[in-house]
């Protein structure tokens, strides 16, 4: 049916080790893949998957603490496995290229991006200086990148992150690849942003016929950018087929359940009637960190027993918003009321009470929590502290809020967060805000780190535990999934103004706010035509940063 | 750069004020010493009426504040007083022997520091080798060792043994320049000996700490060779943390030699401020305390300058 010609990169029985604790261990366990020339194949998979893994195999690559144990990886006819690596370097600059998750970490920040674009050609002398920067600034205006023959002179820094990943598309393609490996490269961008690149990517990819591997966890994009899809669990192949059917008839109940993942939705709340007091009320706030100004007149109600959330896109003010109400930051105008009782700006010169009453789970567990302290004490200490708890019954407490969060209390009581899956760390954080006895929680982003079976899993914890101990919940988030699933009331805001907010089912009914609009238009739909879709609706100059001013 | 230019002033401004209260301490320290200076000066033997001309005639009666803005307001035109031994002026003794002094610091650290970043590159490219273990543990030996014991080895093999070098560094006014050089090799490889360790680890150990980062995966992937990866992509990142360090040691280098200085014989200021010390002679203890504070200050700034011109976040704006 095929001739082999057309195969560009076969790998057979792949697998790999990684080192820790002083011994390797298999992570990925005999993967076969076949890319053909001009193909693009998603991989597709949680994290632990082994999907980056098997990216940077792909390009005889492997990272430090990583090896190919066995198998074989053909590209082009070459075996990557037995090539030496000198001559493997040379294909990788040349042949295949990386367009790395989060181009503003991946750029060097000491050199300007043109002279990082042409440091591939030039070093292999594929491209004479001169002329790899003028194709740079083609590619970077066929990327449809702002200023074309000027932006490649900056330095990373002063670059926007959608245009700095494109840039890196741009770099990629600097020596014309048979080959690219996409990971991940718009996990890190707004929702308004990555549909820019998304669209970039594949017209490029398109227009040089270059083969792709598409790494990403958000079934969503995949089904934009890929021919086929493979789906990975645990360093295994589950299965594999082209886009379509993958997404229609998927034949593995582990694909079956991520794709059935976002179905979590709880019915909405609506406010108290009569006089009831917010828990928490912004009024007129505005922000700034030294003299740049953040917020501007931030309003909004947090009932008790509701879940506000917050969306916008980075920069829109939404953490700021969270920092005025801890105390963190205080609003230079504008005031803060708790239960109809005005706060302190600053939250050294709030009582003890009111800093119990207002809590935070925080995006990053793992950074959240102290690596050298025991579970116990981590959730000991706000009970000791707030609570007055000593001995047995802090004890006590800490075993009941171990229950709450559905951690077997024996099991978890002497561990330390290391030990723990990314899940278990961000229940533990849950745990540590409960441990005051809060009234008000602001979650910050608490899902977006997390795979998304394990997000809904604390999605359903955090609904729980509001309707057992009445909690008011602020939730930070950039993801409109996570919206509808848990919210009550939802704040859209945009440059640290609140350009709309009302309840969760109004905002989801149109007519909407031009913003909010854009932003709910912006989702990713696991239709394959939907890019297509929204381009054909918008226009090419009209989508993303362009439609966003 | 304008922002730069601030940065630098403020930075200035700041080594100024610290340069003022060191100098209320180093007068307030020998302030406290015990003994009256006139006593000490004149010795045992010195009789009631000697004793109190001299203290007239230094002013030593004037209360302490006066006595100190009086020091302050000739220090900062350069008149340090006049040398209670010697009774000339302190300035004109000390600038010859600083001069000397920075030029051995000067002839050091022109092998030192380039040897000790190249040295620093190459043990991170080689990192976990035998080369790098080698490196580690000489470059260790020659810091731990006291400078006095390494200059006495050097003499030994370097000028008794073979009489490659000389073994005593005595300037003299009608000297070439190359037999200037000729004639401080070996205080200045001893020094050298002693500073390139700390700088070598410290680019070492800079570079290293970036090679997890994401850019230097980029660089891996984007085929470039190791070598290529190191000197490219991680030390332009790597720049402060070294400068620092190279700062700290030209210091040293100026003010931490009074022993090579001793074992060479080399005219030094270092020398001066021993036999001043020994002979009580203050003025000039507290005009090389001062110069010593006011080098550090000056060198620390000049690193701060340096990190924030190799740091392009810094340097162009948004």
């Amino acid at each position: 049916m095929e001739s082999k010609r057309d195969v560009l990169l076969e790998i057979r029985d792949l697998k790999i080790e990684g080192y820790s604790d002083e011994k390797w261990i298999e992570i990925v366990h005999g993967i076969d893949l076949t890319l053909h020339r001009g193909e693009v194949m998603g991989l597709i998979g949680e994290s632990g998957a082994g999907k980056s893994t098997i990216g940077l195999a792909a390009m005889g690559y492997a990272r430090d603490g990583c090896r190919i144990a066995s198998g074989s990886v053909e590209f082009d006819g070459l075996e990557l496995t037995t090539t030496p690596e000198s001559d493997r370097r040379a294909l990788r600059g040349s042949r295949i290229a990386y367009v790395a998750q989060s181009a503003a970490a991946s750029f060097n920040p000491a050199h300007r991006l043109i002279d990082q674009h042409t440091e591939t050609p030039v070093h292999y002398n594929i491209r004479k200086r001169q002329d790899s920067q003028e194709d740079a600034m083609e590619l970077y205006e066929k990327l449809r990148l702002p200023n074309p023959r000027e932006i490649g002179f900056r330095y990373p820094h002063q670059v926007s992150g959608g245009q700095l990943q494109r840039a890196m598309t741009a770099m990629a393609m600097a020596c014309r690849p048979d080959l690219i490996i996409f990971d991940e490269p718009t996990t890190a961008l707004d929702v308004t942003t990555q549909i820019e690149v998304l669209l970039a990517i594949r017209d490029i990819v398109e227009q040089y016929n270059t083969a792709a591997i598409y790494i990403t966890h958000d079934l969503a994009v995949v089904a934009q950018m890929a021919d086929t899809i493979k789906v990975l669990l645990k360093g295994n192949e589950v299965e594999e087929s082209d886009t379509r059917s993958m997404l229609e008839n998927p034949q593995e109940e582990y694909t079956k359940s991520l794709w059935a993942v976002r179905s979590f939705q709880r019915d909405q709340k609506a406010r108290p009637t009569g006089d009831a007091v917010p828990v928490v009320s912004v009024e007129n706030i505005d922000a700034a960190y030294g003299p740049v100004k953040v917020l501007e007149d931030v309003s909004f109600d947090i009932y008790a027993g509701m879940t506000v959330a917050v969306v916008g896109e980075s920069g829109s003010g939404k953490s700021t918003t969270a920092r005025c109400i801890t105390g963190l930051l205080p609003p230079t105008k504008g005031r803060i009321l708790f239960n109809g009782e005005e706060l302190p700006a600053d939250y050294r010169k709030r009582t003890k009470d009111q800093l119990r009453q207002a809590q935070m789970i925080y995006q990053m567990a793992d950074t959240a929590l102290n690596p050298k302290v025991l579970i116990s004490e981590i959730i000991g200490r706000p009970a000791a502290f707030y609570g007055g708890l000593k001995g047995g019954a802090l004890k006590s407490r800490v075993d009941e809020l171990l229950d709450l969060i559905e951690l077997e209390p024996s099991k978890y009581y002497n561990r330390y967060p290391p030990e723990l899956s990314g899940g278990q760390k961000q229940r533990i954080g849950i745990a540590r805000a409960l441990a005051a006895d809060p009234t008000f929680i602001i979650c910050d982003e608490v899902t977006s780190a997390l795979d998304q079976l394990v997000a809904e899993g604390i999605l359903k914890l955090l609904d729980r535990l509001q309707k057992e101990l009445n909690l008011a919940y602020m939730f930070i988030t950039h993801d409109l999934a996570t919206v509808r699933s848990i919210a009550d009331e939802v704040v859209v805001m945009k440059q640290g103004k609140v350009v709309e907010q009302g309840p969760k089912n109004e905002m989801f009914t149109p007519p909407h706010h031009p913003y909010t609009d854009l932003l709910l238009s912006s989702v990713p739909e696991m239709d394959p035509d939907w890019l297509t879709t929204v381009v054909e609706e918008r226009g090419v100059d009209n989508i993303g940063e362009a439609a966003n001013t | 750069m304008g922002d730069v230019v601030n940065i630098v002033l403020k930075r200035l401004g700041l080594g100024l004020l610290t340069l003022f209260v060191i100098s209320v301490i180093i007068f307030g320290a020998v302030e406290m010493l015990p003994g009256d200076i006139a006593q000490a000066v004149l010795g045992q033997g010195a009789t009631e009426e000697n004793v109190a001309a001299l203290r007239e005639q230094l002013g030593l009666n004037d209360p302490a504040p006066v006595r100190y803005f009086d020091w302050l307001a000739g220090a900062v035109v350069g008149d340090f007083g006049v040398s209670l031994v010697s009774q000339t002026s302190v300035s004109e003794a000390i600038a010859p022997r600083f001069l000397n002094t920075l030029f051995l610091a000067g002839y050091a650290a022109v092998i030192a520091v380039p040897v000790a970043i190249m040295l620093g590159i190459v043990v991170a490219l080689l990192r976990n080798t035998l080369f790098d273990r080698v490196a580690n543990v000489l470059t260790l030996t020659s810091i731990s060792s006291p400078e006095f014991f390494l200059g006495y080895i050097l003499i030994l093999y370097l000028s008794v043994k073979t009489g490659a070098f000389p073994a005593i560094a005595k300037l003299s006014t009608d000297m070439t320049f190359l037999e200037l050089l000729d004639r401080t090799f070996l205080p200045a490889l001893t020094m050298v000996l002693v500073v390139v360790a700390h700088m070598m680890r410290m680019t070492r150990a800079a570079i290293i700490s970036l090679l997890a980062s994401p850019y230097i995966e980029m660089a891996r992937v984007k085929g470039m060779p190791a070598w290529k990866v190191i000197v490219k992509h991680a030390l332009p990142n790597a720049w402060a943390p070294i400068i620092n360090v190279v700062a700290l040691n030209l210091a040293y280098l100026i003010t931490g030699v009074v022993l090579v200085e001793v074992v060479f014989v080399y005219p030094g200021i270092g020398q001066l401020l021993v036999d001043a010390v020994t002979k009580r002679d203050f003025p000039v203890v507290q005009a090389c305390c001062l110069i010593f504070a006011a080098t550090f200050i000056l060198l620390n700034l000049a690193a701060d300058v340096g990190a924030i011109l190799t740091n392009p976040r810094l340097r162009y704006k948004k």
